[in-house]
């Protein structure tokens, strides 16, 4: 193994990337922007939930109920309604996402101490913050029947009543459950297997294509070397890209980084090396670089993205696509982002998945060097 | 007759490139390969129901009353008790390994406070790593709670000799519109239609463009009498059919394969989709004439597609996101598409409602494929 030689190599792949204005902007441009939507716009977080009410009563008690919405910032009272065809129309045209309907009679059974149906309409196409938004209505329900209740026990000329059960609540790792801290640490993977995959699915098929992998066989550069030249450089711009990501989330976003960072590094680069075996396998086994790409998409980046755990969580998925989330790379890398990030957990908690991704490198890289010595005759 | 000249061109164009695609192993891959993996992806595993939550209990108490709350907790279909962890250390191992979400900890001496009408506290803790989940985890304990809260009260003034107490406040009844059950599915399949109408005719028509400039093919065909806006016609006809059509299987897959209704007037979706489909195929234009290469085209494509796709509403709302943000996504084509087909598939509302959408469609399609066809006649120059 010649040191200049694989160095010479590696240059010449430096030079390559940077040449090709696109790949650079792949490398920069698309983390950042990743990183952006990620950290400031996406959120699956519910509030301002714009609501209609029909306050049939129009009384101090229903507005009283009223306000426990309207003063809440988990939703916003847009408009008070005449009748309940404006709450359909609003809700067709999607200006509220629910209506509040109070009867008639709605403070005269409060004060008679009964129970008084009131009708929630909610906009389902959304279920996800359908959901939310009915535990929302739920809990102010319940904090207003409780008091309700307690009230008309009082009345009763009975002692004061407590409430029998109370939970107090303490929240881990992500106090203000804010959504960015969910998202931002398990972006981390997806931008890697950008560099990881992608572009590193390009640099032996571009050889092969213009032509200059025949120049590089008749010199006296190893096999191997040739590996390892060609790869570095991705290798380099994948911690350059960890790095930035890292950066960006603690210092930018505020995702908290309660473990170790030597640890994620280290880890990290395990995880760098599956995604460099599998873009190079690809770069080895397609014939042209448009298949290359098309290979490292759906192998490589949309797994990532969709099936890793990164958007929507494993445990809620069909037990037939969980087992197959169970071959995928990505998955195992972002339980320990996660973890790192948001757990300040150590290696004793995720050894499980670090030796199942040191297989997978191991596995990836036999694989990758395999299919590279079949190539190069 | 010119018109005739003029329509025979373009069709011959148009038939060429649609048995190209169909020949070309790689175009059918493009076809076939993103449908089945959104539909599989996002009727499947998008889900954000949340059930069976790995629960822990510590009772310090272990009495009936202790005993009634676990029960509650344990026979609801939303939690699954798989822990009885015994010192606080293990409930802390518990919850970072990621074994449970929620742990409850009733303390000794529950019982005798609840008993004597003061309020017994349980010690709640929840992983907050996935916000979605603990948010409605906690929503659901909240329920269980109350409804102990009124079981026990009831109790008490059943024991006092007042039978038929009726709680006070308000009822809820809700009606959930559109989607009953309230099942991701809904939300997201009728969003793969919007997504493949969008994806599939932007790459067809940049890869067939740019692959003929250069395989150096193109200039043959600058060299026919054809014109450049017939040679834009047929380059990008035969994408907005297989666009169209492409909608069309989807949709029905969605109806009959996952069960989605279909509540409105299909014409409506047919207009919105012809009028989406000159955005596509205008952005689709506009990329092979920045790019000199197909390898260009794909990464350019996949620069594009990222963003458009975050911020369409297809997967993430659009109503939570700062509000700089959304006004970007009013020139997103995608974002109104993806408003129309929710709107003909859940709510069955029509054009007194959706013209908005499909003015703005409209506006932005006419003006990707003015703008597009203007840099094609350009750099055909």
């Amino acid at each position: 193994m010649s040191l200049p030689r694989i160095w010479a190599i590696a240059k010449k792949e430096f030079i390559h990337i940077y040449r090709d204005s696109r790949s650079l902007a792949l490398v920069i441009l698309m983390p950042a922007i990743l990183m952006l939507l990620f950290g400031y716009a996406v959120t699956l977080d519910v509030k301002k939930v714009p609501m209609a009410v029909l306050d049939q009563d129009g009384t101090q008690e229903s507005l009283s109920f009223v306000h426990r919405f309207s003063g809440s910032p988990y939703f916003h009272l847009k408009i008070f309604v005449q009748n309940e065809k404006e709450i359909t129309q609003l809700i067709d045209e999607g200006k509220v996402k629910m209506g509040l309907v109070l009867p008639w009679n709605f403070s005269r059974m409060i004060k008679a101490g009964k129970k008084v149906p009131v009708q929630v309409l909610l906009d389902g196409t959304d279920s996800n913050t359908a959901n939310i938004i009915l535990s929302y209505v739920q809990a102010v329900a319940r904090q207003y029947n409780q008091e309700k209740t307690f009230l008309k026990v009082e009345r009763m000329g009975r002692e004061k009543l407590n409430a029998p059960v109370e939970g107090r609540t303490r929240v881990w790792f992500n106090e203000d459950l804010e959504s960015k801290n969910y998202f931002v640490p398990g972006l981390v993977a997806v931008i890697i297997s950008i560099i990881g995959v992608l572009l590193t699915g390009q640099v032996i098929v571009r050889e092969w294509e213009r032509g200059t992998m025949e120049l590089l066989i008749s010199t006296p550069v190893k096999k191997g070397e040739l590996m390892i030249g060609k790869l570095f450089p991705y290798f380099f711009l994948g911690l350059l890209d960890l790095t930035l990501a890292v950066f960006m989330g603690k210092w930018v976003f505020q995702v908290p980084l309660r473990g170790s960072i030597t640890l994620l590094f280290c880890l990290s680069s395990i995880y760098i090396f599956v995604a460099l075996a599998l873009g190079l396998t690809i770069s080895t086994v397609a014939r042209t670089q448009i298949l290359a790409n098309q290979m490292a998409m759906i192998i490589g980046f949309l797994p990532t993205f969709l099936l890793s755990g990164f958007t929507f969580v494993i445990a809620n998925m069909p037990l037939w696509l969980q087992i197959i989330t169970y071959g995928i790379a990505p998955r195992y890398y972002v339980t320990i982002l996660k973890e790192i990030f948001l757990k300040g957990a150590d290696l004793s908690f995720l050894w499980t998945e670090t030796l199942i991704l040191v297989g997978m490198m191991i596995a990836g890289v036999w694989i990758a060097t395999k299919s590279f010595k079949k190539e190069l005759r | 007759m010119v018109g005739c000249q003029m329509f025979k061109r373009v069709r011959h164009l148009f038939v060429k490139e649609l048995i190209q695609v169909l020949r070309d192993k790689r175009m059918r891959v493009v076809l076939i390969f993103p449908p089945i993996f959104q539909l599989i992806v996002f009727g499947y595993a998008a889900n954000l129901d949340v059930k069976n939550i790995p629960t822990a209990v510590r009772d310090l108490d272990q009495t009936v009353e202790s005993r009634d709350v676990i029960d509650r907790f344990r026979s609801s279909k939303y939690f699954k008790v798989v822990a009885y962890p015994q010192t606080p250390k293990e409930i802390e191992k518990l919850i970072r390994k990621g074994d449970v979400i929620l742990s409850i900890e009733i303390p000794s001496g529950f019982s005798k406070k609840v008993k004597k009408g003061d309020t017994g506290t349980l010690q709640i803790l929840v992983d907050g790593t996935e916000s979605n989940t603990a948010m409605i985890a906690l929503g659901y304990m909240g329920q269980i709670l109350s409804d102990y809260s009124t079981a026990v009260v009831l109790k008490r003034l059943n024991q006092a000799g007042i039978v038929d107490f009726e709680e006070a406040g308000v009822d809820l009844q809700n009606r959930i519109w559109f989607n009953a059950n309230l099942e991701s599915r809904f939300f997201y399949v009728p969003g793969v239609i919007a997504s493949i109408a969008f994806l599939i005719p932007i790459i067809l028509t940049a890869q067939a463009i740019v692959r003929e400039r250069e395989i150096g093919t193109l200039e043959q065909i600058m060299v026919t009498p054809i014109r450049s806006w017939e040679l834009m016609l047929g380059k990008t006809l035969p994408f907005a059919l297989i666009g169209l059509f492409d909608v069309i299987m989807i949709a029905l897959i969605g109806v009959f394969w996952f069960e989605i209704p279909f509540r409105g007037n299909p014409l409506i979706l047919l207009l919105g989709n012809i009028l989406f489909l000159l955005s596509s195929v205008g952005i689709g234009l506009f990329i092979s004439t920045i790019s000199s290469t197909q390898q260009q085209a794909q990464i350019s494509t996949f620069f594009f597609m990222n963003p458009a796709f975050i911020l369409s509403g297809f997967a993430f709302p659009l109503e939570n996101m700062p509000q700089w943000l959304q006004y970007i996504t009013y020139i997103n084509p995608l974002r109104y598409f993806i408003i129309v087909i929710r709107g003909v598939f859940l709510k069955g509302i029509g054009l007194e409602i959706l013209w908005p959408e499909i003015t703005a469609l409209a506006i932005l399609g006419g003006i990707a494929i003015l703008f597009s066809s203007l840099r094609f006649q350009k750099r055909m120059k």
